[in-house]
């Protein structure tokens, strides 16, 4: 006889623990469903972010919590933490980033391969924050483009999964065709990236 | 027996008279000025002498006093004695003007990083220095962050309303 704790008093439903994500808009009929590339494409990127940590300080210690089994970032999709920028999609940039450090972190980033989505974690990444001195960059912003920014010095690991699954939610709505248009180049143009 | 900072004043002082001034004890810490000429004559006196042996260079930086007309940079060095255990502190003082200094790195390598870190951020020219160039701020950086006269804060950020700060 187990002892009894919550997990063993409280009866869970089997089904309702799996968590699938749910099926796009479509039509369905016998043997066949059909629905946009556009939502099946964004669908099975979204859920599988490859992420990069760039972590310079204190914000990449609470990604390490993020990553960790406690708040687990895995249940999101995004197990795979890469240390190479060419497989990732998903650029975290978490911690101060001096001056010095800037080209190294646009080096990274022209590294990636296109779609390739990226998230200044906490004030320093976005702002400078307190460093508000000659030799930190004042935000990322201003070498390479930021999608999603966490505010919070540092950010807890659930400010940080909500940061992530704003990413998802640009992800998932990406139309195919948006590197190609005009105003992403013009974006790239403005930061001096080909 | 063990070296003290009574031994140390009166060899050097035996050696260099009244070029030596400003001789003080803070926290029990020999420390003294020297005309800045004499840096390395000194350097190497406390290096070679038998009895003092201060043979490692425990800290080499610069102070901006702006207010101090004709001796605005103070260029700081920290001594140890491995083999007592006692350390002293000397300082040159040199116009901001004409900041040449003479380099210790024929004396100590240590010095080498430890003078570009004091060109970098105060601007001070050693002469002879064999690679004198910027080691930690960016090379594009045209001024001498540390110097009183440059502002601490990034100017290149728009968005700080100094009412939010009150200080407007």
């Amino acid at each position: 006889m187990p002892r009894q704790v919550s997990y063993n008093l409280i009866k869970k439903i089997p089904e309702s623990d799996i968590s699938i994500v749910e099926m796009p808009d479509g039509h369905m009929g016998e043997g066949f469903f059909a629905t946009s590339l556009n939502k099946v494409i964004g669908l099975a990127r979204k859920n599988s972010l490859w992420p990069l940590p760039f972590a310079t300080s204190c914000c990449g210690i609470e990604f390490m919590a993020t990553m960790g089994s406690h708040y687990d970032l895995a249940r999101f999709g995004s197990e795979r933490v890469g240390f190479s920028p060419r497989q990732c999609d998903l650029l975290m940039v978490m911690g101060t980033i001096a001056k010095k450090m800037g080209p190294v972190l646009k080096q990274v980033y022209l590294q990636m391969a296109e779609p390739r989505w990226v998230m200044a974690v906490g004030a320093c990444a976005s702002s400078g924050g307190i460093f508000d001195t000659y030799s930190v960059l004042q935000g990322i912003d201003q070498v390479i483009p930021v999608d999603v920014y966490v505010p919070g010095c540092a950010p807890r690991p659930e400010a940080i999964i909500d940061g992530l699954m704003r990413v998802q939610d640009l992800v998932g709505k990406e139309s195919l065709r948006r590197r190609n248009s005009p105003q992403y180049k013009a974006l790239l143009d403005s930061y001096g990236i080909q | 027996m063990s070296l003290t900072n009574e031994t140390i004043q009166a060899r050097i002082t035996e050696k260099f008279g009244d070029q030596l001034l400003n001789i003080e004890e803070p926290y029990g810490m020999l420390s003294f000025e020297v005309p800045k000429e004499m840096n390395l004559k000194v350097l190497n006196f406390l290096y070679d002498d038998e009895v003092l042996k201060f043979r490692f260079l425990t800290d080499l930086t610069a102070v901006h006093y702006p207010d101090d007309k004709g001796r605005e940079l103070a260029v700081v060095y920290h001594l140890h004695n491995m083999e007592d255990n006692i350390r002293i502190r000397f300082k040159v003082f040199t116009d901001i003007n004409t900041p040449d200094v003479y380099t210790a790195t024929g004396l100590f390598s240590a010095a080498n990083w430890m003078e570009r870190e004091t060109y970098d951020f105060l601007g001070v020219n050693f002469v002879g220095h064999p690679n004198l160039k910027r080691i930690l701020n960016v090379e594009e950086m045209d001024y001498f962050p540390l110097r009183k006269e440059f502002p601490l804060e990034d100017q290149t950020r728009i968005d700080k309303d100094d009412e939010m700060f009150g200080r407007g």
